[in-house]
C-alpha cells in the first residue's frame, strides 16, 4: 500500500513537472520560431539564446499587480483561470509517455493511468477546460470579454463534433478506447497510414479546439482587444496562457498517440520517440501560426459545420466499408 | 477497477492546487495601488459605452442545440466503434440506416439556413 502511494505520488509530481517544463518551453519555441520566420531573433537576452526567458516571465507574473475591475463578478472571475489550468493539467494523467520500464526491481509503466475510456476522458475534460475561458470572458463585465467567451464556446462545440468523428474511426480500427491499447495496436503500421482523412480532420479540429491562429477567434487581437482574457492581469492571465499551452502539448501528445504510433520507433528508447513526435507537432502548430492568416468567424463556423462534419461521417462509413470488404 | 482512477483524482488535486496557489500568491506578492480609473472596464482607453451584456444572436443557441443532437449521435457511435469487428455486416448496415436518418436531418437543417452565419 505504501509502495503504491509512493510510486503514484512520485510519478504524479514528475509528470506535473515535465508537463509544466514543456508548457514553459513551448512559449520559448513559439517566440523563437516566430522570430526566425519573421527574420528576427526572438528572445536573446535572458540566458543563452533566451533559454531562461520562460522562467523570468513566470517569476515576473507573480510580482505583478492584480486588477479586478469594478464591473466583474468577483468569485467567478477568480475561479475561471483555476478551472482552466485544473482541467488542462488533469489531462496529462492519461498521456502514455512510454512502455513499462524496470527501475530497481519495480516494473513501472510510463503512464499514470490507463483508463478504459482514455480517449473519451480526454475529449470530456478538455471541454471542461473551455468553461474556463467562457466564464472568464463572461465574468469580466467587458463587452469584448463577453463576445470572446461566446465565440470560444460556439467554436469549441462546433469543432468538437468532427474531432469526435475522427476519433471514432480510429477507435474502429483499434477496437479499444484505451490510449495504451491504441498505441499497442500500432506496433506494425501507424494509424496515419490507415486513417489519413481522420488524421487531417483531427489536426484541423485540434487547432480550432486549442485556439491556434487560423481559428483564434476567441482572442482575435484586432477585433476583440484580446478576447476573453482582456481584463485579466498578473498570474491569473498567465494561468490562462499556461492552460492554452498545456492544451497544445496534450493535443500534440494525442496526435502522437492516435496517429503517429506513440512510443514506437526504431533504435531509440520509447519515451524519446514520443517526445520527438510530440515536439514535431508542437513545432507544426507554431509553423502554421506564422503561415496562415486568421479566418473570419462565419468562415470558421461554415468550415466546421459544412465541410468537416460531413467529411467525418463519410470517413466513418468508408472505414466501415473498408474493414468489411478486406476483413481486417 | 476504480483504483485506476486514483491517479486522475491526484492529478486533478495537483492541477487545482497549482491554480489556487498561483492566484493566492500573486495577490499577496503583487503591489496594490488602486484608484478609480484603473478599476474601470478596459476598452483600449476609451470610456466604455452602452451595456456590457448585449442581446446574444439567436445563432449561438441554434448551434448549441445542433451540437446536442450530433453529440448524442457520437455517444451512440463509441460503443458501436469498439465492437465493430465483432458486429460485422450487421453492424455496418445498422449504422448505415442510422446515418441516413441523421443525414436527412442534417440536410433539412442546412436547407432551413441554420448553418448560415451572415
Amino acid at each position: 500500500m505504501i509502495e503504491f502511494w509512493t510510486i503514484l505520488i512520485i510519478k504524479t509530481l514528475v509528470a506535473f513537472a515535465v508537463s509544466m517544463l514543456i508548457v514553459a518551453y513551448s512559449t520559448w519555441i513559439e517566440r523563437k520560431v516566430l522570430g526566425h520566420v519573421q527574420l528576427r531573433y526572438g528572445p536573446m537576452r535572458v540566458g543563452f539564446h533566451g533559454l531562461l526567458q520562460p522562467i523570468a516571465d513566470g517569476v515576473k507574473g507573480f510580482f505583478k499587480e492584480e486588477l479586478i475591475p469594478d464591473n466583474a463578478d468577483k468569485p467567478v472571475f477568480l475561479l475561471a483561470p483555476i478551472i482552466s489550468i485544473g482541467a488542462a493539467i488533469t489531462l496529462v494523467v492519461v498521456i502514455p509517455f512510454g512502455d513499462t520500464v524496470t527501475i530497481m526491481g519495480h516494473k513501472i509503466p510510463l503512464y499514470l493511468a490507463d483508463l478504459d475510456i482514455g480517449i473519451l476522458f480526454v475529449l470530456g475534460i478538455s471541454t471542461i477546460g473551455s468553461y474556463g475561458g467562457m466564464l472568464g470572458g463572461w465574468s469580466s463585465g467587458n463587452k469584448y470579454g463577453v463576445i470572446g467567451g461566446l465565440r470560444a464556446s460556439a467554436q469549441m462545440i462546433s469543432y468538437e463534433l468532427p474531432m469526435a468523428l475522427a476519433v471514432i474511426s480510429v477507435v474502429m480500427v483499434s477496437g479499444t478506447l484505451s490510449l495504451v491499447g491504441i498505441v499497442e495496436n500500432q506496433a506494425g503500421l501507424w494509424n496515419v497510414v490507415k486513417q489519413p482523412l481522420a488524421f487531417f480532420l483531427f489536426i484541423i479540429c485540434g487547432l480550432a479546439e486549442i485556439n491556434r491562429t487560423p481559428f483564434d477567434m476567441p482572442e482575435a487581437e484586432a477585433e476583440l482587444a484580446c478576447g476573453f482574457n482582456v481584463e485579466y492581469s498578473s498570474m491569473k492571465f498567465a494561468l490562462f496562457f499556461m492552460a492554452e499551452y498545456c492544451h497544445m502539448f496534450v493535443f500534440a501528445a494525442m496526435v502522437t498517440t492516435l496517429f503517429l504510433g506513440g512510443w514506437y520507433g526504431p533504435l531509440l528508447p520509447g519515451p524519446v520517440w514520443f517526445f520527438i513526435k510530440t515536439f514535431a507537432i508542437i513545432f507544426f502548430c507554431v509553423w502554421e501560426r506564422s503561415t496562415f492568416p486568421r479566418y473570419r468567424y462565419d468562415q470558421v463556423m461554415e468550415l466546421g459545420w459544412k465541410v468537416l462534419l460531413p467529411a467525418g461521417l463519410l470517413n466513418i462509413l468508408l472505414t466501415g466499408l473498408w474493414m468489411l470488404v478486406f476483413n481486417i | 477497477m476504480l483504483v485506476k482512477y486514483i491517479p486522475v483524482l491526484v492529478m486533478m488535486l495537483v492541477g487545482i492546487g497549482f491554480g489556487v496557489f498561483a492566484v493566492v500568491v500573486s495577490s499577496i506578492l503583487g503591489p496594490s495601488r488602486r484608484f478609480k480609473v484603473k478599476r474601470e472596464t478596459y476598452e483600449c482607453g476609451m470610456p466604455t459605452e452602452g451595456a456590457t451584456y448585449v442581446q446574444t444572436p439567436i445563432k449561438y443557441y441554434v448551434v448549441a442545440l445542433l451540437f446536442l443532437v450530433f453529440d448524442l449521435e457520437c455517444v451512440f457511435m463509441y460503443p458501436w466503434a469498439v465492437h465493430y469487428r465483432k458486429l460485422g455486416l450487421f453492424g455496418f448496415v445498422e449504422m448505415l440506416v442510422f446515418m441516413v436518418i441523421l443525414f436527412v436531418c442534417y440536410v433539412y437543417v442546412w436547407k432551413k439556413g441554420a448553418l448560415e452565419w451572415e
